[in-house]
């Protein structure tokens, strides 16, 4: 009935992608968090692999992997680097996925093969100033003018907008008849005239991921680039959270693992008063809670992936996932400074890193709060 | 071209040796491929892919093997032959005389190797296949150039290098610098299971069991002594070197 054993091929990414990420993702993270320089060699070199692809059919360029492969990778990368983990999630979740999902042929062909195929980003605009989990307040517009869109509007905390090739953008379209807004997402290409992107945030954490604002004035773009159904943009961005936010839970397990090890590893070399402090029960029982904690989030995580690979919902389970994980990733690594004393607290031993780049688990993708309220919401509340 | 590999699955070399009842524990350990043979995989998928022709690992070992065989496959191997009947598992001369076996069955026109497995370290199959086989054999080699039929090898000799050239075919066993072995990438994984693997039995091969029986026979195997504590010496120079002498005479025995 129930089986919890990864199958060969899952098995074998996960050795393939943890050997990738010890030495080609790992030795840099420390510099793209300190330089905020953005890793486009890693992608570079993580598109040649076949890892931006991996839940796409190969008809799109992808690997034909599922749910589960993805996010054992996307774990593995956090573990080295959370900044080119968060890049790569929003990368497949949040970029591709959605012209998958809901994109027609033509724009599969057009815009999902080069992503799939790692040739280029995508990310997706649906933070603004005043809406982002909050989507009903949002007031960037498309207005359809002939046979094209004419977007006006501004999004914040976009995801490799810097580097990406296409942006999906969220825009209301219309009032339905009880006065809500329709909100329509669209294939917006970058280099659109009127585009304007701009990195200006200095961020707590990963650094190295690409943050960036959108602005949008008298974007034109053609009608056929209204993905999927126009009038349940929401619904259908909604579903797409659902599937990123399992990636930050796996991100999240992925920080979570390396501050551990950190911790652990430390806590037996490390001696005080003529012991290590792997001796003291103290100690112990810290380091217990955070492996329990770990546990316990990856099996959530990898439920909630095998929920959508099987096609069941996983609403529920994704937000307990996220809103899981993100919280064990920020004790854990918090934790890890702790044993790591006044070491920790420097750059040089990486948990500080851990700490900061974990506190973004808690609010990326729909904040801590926004998972509880998913969550009474499926309970019926 | 058509290329044999000869692939061996051995412990991860992170992985600590545990002894139980006399041997060596296998629980809960990672294997990989044989470092060695991992170099002799990828120069094999370059040449295929610069010259055409088809790749085939031939191993011998228990059925863990196929991780590592799948490994292969999804670098860009095209297919693999596993002999995991334990009837014909014994010492180097029985993996020799097995594979050299099953070689014969095949059409090849170079056979890469490790030079060594990290495991028993013996060093010694390569060379026997070659002898077994009549052809020559090139050690430790770390740049391979193939031009026509002619193979010009050049082989690491103790940090000098030596260049050889032979005809074809013949044995090369890679030493490390050879190459920068690949990491198989998604679509490689994904298409892995469908390369064929054929899993021969002493049967399908056409040995007895008793003409390739191991001509060595483990008696003991144990761990080497823990390293103990060092011991600095002091006082002159020239007194410490007296010390120094005496102590590798009387104490440790060496001199």
């Amino acid at each position: 009935m129930v089986n919890f054993e990864l199958t060969k091929e899952q098995k074998m990414i996960k050795d393939m992608v943890r050997k990738f990420a010890e030495s080609e993702v790992a030795p840099i993270a420390e510099h793209i968090d300190k330089t905020a320089e953005f890793p486009m060699d890693t992608f570079k070199k993580m598109g040649e692999l076949g890892l931006l692809g991996i839940p796409f059919p190969e008809k799109y360029g992808g690997s034909g992997g599922d749910t589960l492969s993805y996010i054992i990778v996307v774990e593995e990368i956090g573990r080295a680097c959370g900044s080119t983990g968060l890049s790569y999630a929003a990368a497949v979740s949040l970029g591709a996925s959605p012209i998958y999902y809901y994109g027609t042929e033509e724009q599969k062909q057009t815009y999902l093969i080069p992503l799939a195929s790692g040739k280029a980003l995508g990310s997706f605009g649906l933070t603004e100033p005043n809406a982002g989990s909050d989507a009903g307040s949002t007031r960037t517009k498309a207005v359809l003018d002939g046979d094209h869109y004419t977007i006006n509007g501004e999004k914040i905390f976009i995801t490799n907008a810097g580097y990406s090739k296409t942006i999906i953008v969220t825009a209301v379209t219309g009032k339905n008849e009880r006065g809500r807004n329709i909100i329509s997402a669209f294939i917006v290409p970058s280099d659109t005239l009127g585009v304007k992107i701009t990195s200006n945030y200095e961020k707590m954490g990963v650094r190295g991921s690409n943050t960036s604002s959108i602005y949008l004035e008298n974007v034109r773009v053609p009608k056929e680039n209204i993905l999927g159904d126009p009038k349940k943009g929401f619904k259908q961005f909604l579903y797409t959270l659902d599937g990123g936010r399992i990636s930050i839970a796996a991100l999240s397990v992925g920080i979570a693992q390396a501050a551990f090890e950190a911790a652990i590893n430390y806590a037996k070399e490390r001696v005080q008063f003529g012991h290590t402090l792997s001796s003291y029960q103290s100690i112990q029982f810290k380091l217990a809670d955070m492996a329990m904690q770990i546990e316990l989030a990856r099996n959530m995580v990898y439920k909630a992936a095998w929920l959508k690979d099987n096609g069941r919902p996983f609403t529920l389970e994704s937000a307990i996932a996220k809103l899981y994980a993100s919280e064990a990733a920020f004790y854990i690594s918090n934790q890890a400074i702790q044993i790591h004393g006044g070491n920790g607290y420097m750059r040089e031993y990486h948990v500080e890193r851990y700490l900061r780049d974990a506190k973004l688990m808690e609010i990326g993708e729909g904040t801590s709060e926004i998972q509880r309220m998913v969550i009474a919401r499926q309970l019926g509340l | 071209m058509n290329i044999l590999v000869l692939l061996k699955q051995t412990f991860d070399t992170e992985e600590k040796i545990v002894l139980e009842n006399g041997k060596v524990s296998e629980e809960g350990v990672e294997f990989v491929i044989n470092p060695y043979d991992e170099y002799a995989v990828e120069e094999a998928i370059k040449i295929k892919e610069e010259l055409g022709g088809e790749v085939t690992t031939i191993s011998l070992g228990p059925d863990r093997f196929e991780s590592a065989i799948r490994t292969a496959l999804a670098m860009g191997v095209d297919k693999a032959i596993l002999v995991d009947d334990p009837d014909v598992f014994g010492d180097e001369y029985t993996a020799a005389k097995v594979l050299t076996e099953v070689i014969k069955d095949q059409t090849y026109d170079l056979i890469l190797a490790g030079y060594v497995a990290v495991d028993d370290a013996s060093g010694q199959v390569p060379q026997r296949i070659a002898d077994m086989l009549n052809i020559p054999i090139i050690s430790t080699a770390v740049k391979i150039e193939i031009d026509g039929s002619n193979i010009t090898v050049h082989r690491d000799v103790e940090g000098d290098t030596e260049i050889l050239e032979a005809p074809l075919p013949v044995i090369i066993t890679s030493q490390q610098g050879l190459n920068d072995p690949r990491y198989p990438s998604l679509p490689g994984i994904m298409k892995a299971k469908k390369k064929p693997l054929d899993r021969l039995s002493a049967d399908d091969i056409g040995v007895s069991p008793d003409e390739v029986k191991a001509k060595t026979e483990v008696i003991e195997t144990f761990l080497p002594p823990k390293k103990e504590a060092g011991r600095i010496l002091s006082g002159e120079i020239s007194d410490q070197g007296r010390e120094l002498v005496q102590l590798l005479r009387s104490e440790a025995k060496v001199i």
